[in-house]
């Protein structure tokens, strides 16, 4: 009997996944039209291209990959930069750990692993209290399509989609973001300076020199470990983790 | 010696994966560690925080559009309207600057 309402539950989980996965499949479709553009610039053809995204699912780490692949770099090349501008994903998993019921198995956990994208981990972590992995599994069957095919078409139309277009669904990752770190920080003062000393800092380590020729993906995981840490050390959370 | 297409996205794959999946696999535990525990709390914030700004500013045409559709889209979110609304307004926000920028 137990099991019956499980299944009924995975289900309705793996729906909202669906629903949630809507905008991040719109977005990811005019982010990866762009990421296809790159790939052809860099001699793969729709189907390689394709094939990077629906395994590798990251913006940045593709369009590094893609880049050294152009320039003809050594395969251990290819994999330690790999490992540097994802290394974020090593954080959010270990995030999303913590939302997992213990009793989730290793296949379940494996499966999640697939699922961890900026904006699906953004979704996933947002939801109250423990993680249903079903509801991450929802949202990158909806996305993982969006992904794929929008880097298809950038290698097969190049630059057919009129640019105020692409322009305008580009910030609909960054509106996704905000709708998922603003709330919270509306009810806890930390999150909110938090938040502000993070885009601060980006900004600054963006522009000014000597910080300025650091790569995207190694600002990231610089800043987010750095902040973090003393957020942590200077502020502990009380019992609000699985709040997040 | 001759690199081939197909094993550069198969190492892509491995090693992206690898880093997602590992932490999940490993960690079965609830971290009972204080400072960890609001360390990993705190992580998804600054995150996305750091990724949105100034990368938006960057991702429009127009900077001004971009620096517009940040502001727009922290006062839509709060007052708390959903996900979907807070991406396609700002979305369409962009659109419409754009037009007579």
């Amino acid at each position: 009997m137990g099991k019956k309402n499980l299944s009924s539950e995975n289900r309705t989980w793996f729906k909202k996944g669906l629903r949630d996965g809507v905008p991040i499949s719109l977005g990811y479709l005019a982010v990866a039209f762009s990421l296809g553009i790159a790939a052809k610039n860099a001699g793969l053809s729709a189907l390689e291209a394709s094939a990077a995204s629906i395994l590798c699912m990251a913006s940045a780490g593709e369009f590094g990959g893609f880049t050294l692949i152009a320039a003809g770099a050594s395969y251990l090349e290819l994999a330690v930069m790999e490992f540097v501008i994802n290394m974020r994903y090593m954080l959010m998993s270990a995030a999303l750990s913590q939302k997992l019921g213990s009793d989730t198995s290793v296949l379940k956990r494996m499966l999640l692993g697939l699922t961890v994208t900026d904006e699906i981990f953004g979704i996933s972590i947002a939801v109250p209290n423990a993680l249903n992995p079903f509801y991450s599994y929802g949202a990158v069957c909806i996305a993982a399509p969006g992904w794929t095919l929008g880097t298809a078409l950038g290698v097969i139309m190049g630059n057919l989609l009129p640019s105020n277009v692409v322009s305008a669904l580009s910030v609909g990752l960054y509106g996704m973001f905000l709708a998922i770190i603003i709330p919270p920080a509306r009810k806890n003062k930390v999150i909110a300076c938090l938040i502000a000393i993070s885009m601060l800092l980006s900004a600054l380590m963006t522009y000014a020199p000597p910080f300025c020729g650091i790569n995207q993906g190694f600002r990231i995981i610089i800043l987010t470990v750095l902040i973090s840490l003393l957020a942590a050390i200077i502020c502990p959370c009380r019992e609000e983790n699985n709040a997040a | 010696m001759q690199h081939s297409t197909p094993v550069y996205i198969l190492i892509m794959f491995l090693v992206t994966y690898m880093i997602r999946m590992i932490p999940l696999a490993l960690i079965r535990k609830e971290i009972k560690n204080k400072t960890l525990r609001s360390f990993l709390f705190y992580v998804p914030y600054v995150t996305l925080a750091v990724m949105t700004f100034p990368a938006i500013i960057n991702a429009t045409d127009s900077p001004v559009s971009g620096a517009l559709a940040l502001i727009f889209g922290i006062i839509l979110a709060w007052f708390g309207m959903p996900l979907l609304q807070v991406s396609v307004l700002s979305c369409l926000l962009v659109f419409i600057l754009e037009l007579f920028i």
